[in-house]
């Protein structure tokens, strides 16, 4: 059960371009997935979270180069790194869709404008499971029906634009789950929709893992999200993991900076009275181009001392399962020692 | 989807009558008409003018009437016997030239659009693909040149060329002997071996056009989250990209067809003129130098209706391939 169904090891992204030098925008991600389990990946924009779960689909622009590390995935035929695959391989497309599938954030322009819903789940269908489309487009009633879309049969021929924005979401969630995949990437699946209606998809998700048993990887900035959906958290700061394990462990005791930052810039819910400013984070996020090769909270960071810029902070256990890389959980361990 | 082509059928009317009283408005617009300037003529040549023949024909034409007066009389012959009038200058009624030569404009200029599409889909699709390959720089350069060297030079220099090399000369649509034999194999085969040349010359600029504007709007299309989701169903590439981002590409496309035809029409003239084409281009030009107006105002009617006509197909090509068109009309 507590068998990894997918890790990430040791990732760098590399990004090319003509005119300037690489960028590195994702550093070092390691993380591991489990059935049944979401892992949250929680970050700013910009931070390379919804980079590191293209990776995982070799979905990524044809600029970009996994030059470091591996993603080992335990296929139906065995373990697979598919840092390793080709992108439009057939070994990697028949992954994609199948056992491993994605939700996006925008559910009006991820779908097509000029097909029917219908027309776009039953085309997964028809690739991985080989139905005839008359029983792929039954399959894909009864999935319409199971996300909770009203009418699913007349829904089935209507196009993106005759359907409201948590609808249209629900059909990208059916289609992702077409072929009963072991792990779904959700990329900010609620970012776009309202609060309600937000409510209602995590619901969905939640009660669809239960049934399906898969994994979740679920890409998020919102931390009341997270709170609601995850079983781990990993945070995510300028391309790097700086600090993850189990939700409630990492929300009741954040150690690395950025943790306690993000953790106080949350609104909370207060008489007017009694409120008080929130304390944002100073400075803005830098381009990967100026990150420190040290920790690269480093210029931003209330705490940074002599070692943080020069120096990566290994990645430090906390508690079980619960770990974070900075270099004030070693340094204080070793002034206490001495 | 019914009522949509009716609103098009009704706006289509309206449009038509606008055009037809603008055609007559042009027609008349040179001072003096036609047989003023015949009646001169035969004075000139110390024949005698037959009066009477002349109050018939004032009569019939309605000269020197009120310009809505003769619209109507003009309009009314056209919509209820089919009659536009007399060319004064051929001395036969405009029907029996314009059919003829109106059909193989529309044959030629057909042809050129098919062959335009033939080889700008793969073209475009391709050098949007591998943006910034040699193969998109080749066929950009290519493009630029075939938009940029005029159509009747293209028609001479083909000419030179075929007649240097190949010894043989291009230039009208058929051979003598098949100038006026019904359709059959044998002539079929003489129209393509004299067509290919005013094909190639019409379609090659706008190929060009098209492949610049498929390019940008498949570069544009390539980039949104849709393509990404078809990507993550696990579509093999080729796939992908024929199915969504094409298919989107080539709506704005299809709206051209629309103004394709009329636009191929009136850029044709020369290549006609060059290559000695009968087709409408030139008997438009030469009715317009000598005022036979209703010549004139019959090829510019009926170039009005083609244009309505091909708006009207790619409205109803728009509606069918693209449904928020199509919804949108409710």
């Amino acid at each position: 059960m507590n068998q990894p169904l997918l890790s990430i090891k040791d990732m760098s992204i590399t990004f090319s371009s003509p005119d300037e030098a690489d960028i590195e925008a994702v550093r070092q991600v390691d993380l591991v997935l489990t059935p049944g389990k979401t892992l949250a990946l929680v970050g700013e924009s910009g931070c390379g979270k919804s980079v590191t779960a293209r990776a995982v689909l070799r979905l990524l622009d044809k600029n970009a180069r996994i030059p470091k590390g591996e993603i080992l995935y335990d296929a139906e035929g065995g373990r697979v790194d598919i840092a390793r695959l080709h992108p439009d391989s057939t070994a990697m497309r028949a992954i994609r869709g199948n056992q491993i599938s994605m939700i996006f954030q925008e559910p009006m322009s991820s779908l097509s404008p000029v097909h029917t819903i219908g027309d776009q789940i039953d085309e997964i269908i028809i690739l991985h499971q080989r139905l005839s489309p008359k029983k792929a487009r039954e399959r894909t009633i009864s999935l319409l029906d199971q996300v909770g879309i009203p009418g699913a049969r007349d829904r089935s021929n209507a196009y993106p634009f005759e359907l409201s924005g948590g609808l249209r979401q629900r059909a990208m969630i059916a289609m992702a789950l077409a072929c009963t995949p072991k792990l779904l990437i959700a990329d900010e699946p609620t970012t776009a929709l309202d609060v309600t209606t937000q409510a209602q998809i995590l619901d969905l998700l939640r009660q669809l893992q239960a049934d399906f048993g898969m994994a979740m990887l679920f890409i998020t900035h919102d931390l009341g999200v997270v709170a609601e959906i995850a079983d781990d958290i990993a945070v995510m700061y300028l391309g790097d993991v700086v600090e993850q394990g189990d939700v409630f462990e990492v929300f009741r005791a954040p150690k690395h900076p950025y943790t306690q930052a993000l953790m106080n810039s949350v609104p909370r819910l207060q008489r007017k009275a009694e409120r008080t400013r929130l304390t944002p984070i100073k400075g803005t996020v830098p381009s990967p181009k100026d990150r420190p090769v040290g920790c690269a909270f480093t210029s931003r960071c209330p705490h940074a001392f002599a070692p943080c810029p020069g120096q990566r902070p290994e990645r430090t256990p906390v508690s079980p399962g619960h770990v974070a890389r900075c270099h004030l959980l070693t340094h204080v361990r070793e002034e206490a020692l001495a | 989807m019914l009522r949509f082509i009716l609103n098009r059928l009704i706006a289509m009317v309206l449009t038509l009558w606008a055009v037809s009283f603008v055609a007559f408005a042009i027609i008349q617009l040179p001072p003096g008409d036609y047989l003023t300037t015949y009646m001169a003529t035969l004075a000139a040549q110390g024949e005698r003018v037959d009066p009477r023949a002349i109050e018939a024909l004032r009569q019939q034409y309605g000269f020197g009437e009120p310009y809505v007066v003769q619209y109507w009389k003009w309009i009314t012959g056209i919509l209820t016997r089919g009659d536009f009038g007399q060319s004064f200058e051929w001395k036969a009624p405009v029907t029996t030239l314009i059919w003829g030569r109106l059909a193989n404009s529309i044959l030629l200029e057909g042809l050129a659009v098919v062959v335009m599409w033939l080889i700008a889909l793969p073209i475009g699709i391709f050098v949007a693909v591998k943006k910034y390959s040699l193969g998109d720089y080749l066929a950009t350069v290519a493009g630029f040149i075939g938009l940029a060297i005029p159509n009747f030079l293209m028609a001479l220099l083909l000419m030179y060329l075929s007649f240097v090399y190949f010894g043989t000369t291009i230039g009208g649509l058929f051979s003598p002997q098949y100038e006026s034999a019904h359709w059959s194999l044998p002539r079929l085969w003489d129209f393509l071996s004299h067509a290919w040349a005013p094909v190639l010359v019409l379609a090659t600029a706008g190929t060009a056009e098209l492949i610049r504007i498929l390019r940008a709007n498949l570069l544009d299309e390539l980039k949104k989250p849709y393509v990404t989701t078809a990507r993550a169903k696990g579509l093999p590439e080729w796939k992908v990209i024929l199915k969504y981002p094409v298919r989107v590409a080539l709506n704005p496309l299809v709206s051209t067809i629309g103004w394709l035809l009329p636009a191929l029409v009136s850029s044709s003239v020369i290549v006609s003129v060059v290559l000695n084409l009968p087709t409408a281009g030139p008997l438009l030009l030469r009715s317009l130098t000598s005022q036979d107006m209703y010549l004139a105002g019959a090829i510019i009617m009926l170039l009005g209706v083609l244009t309505v006509i091909g708006t009207l197909i790619s409205d109803l090509l728009l509606a069918w391939i693209d449904p928020r068109i199509r919804y949108g009309s409710k």
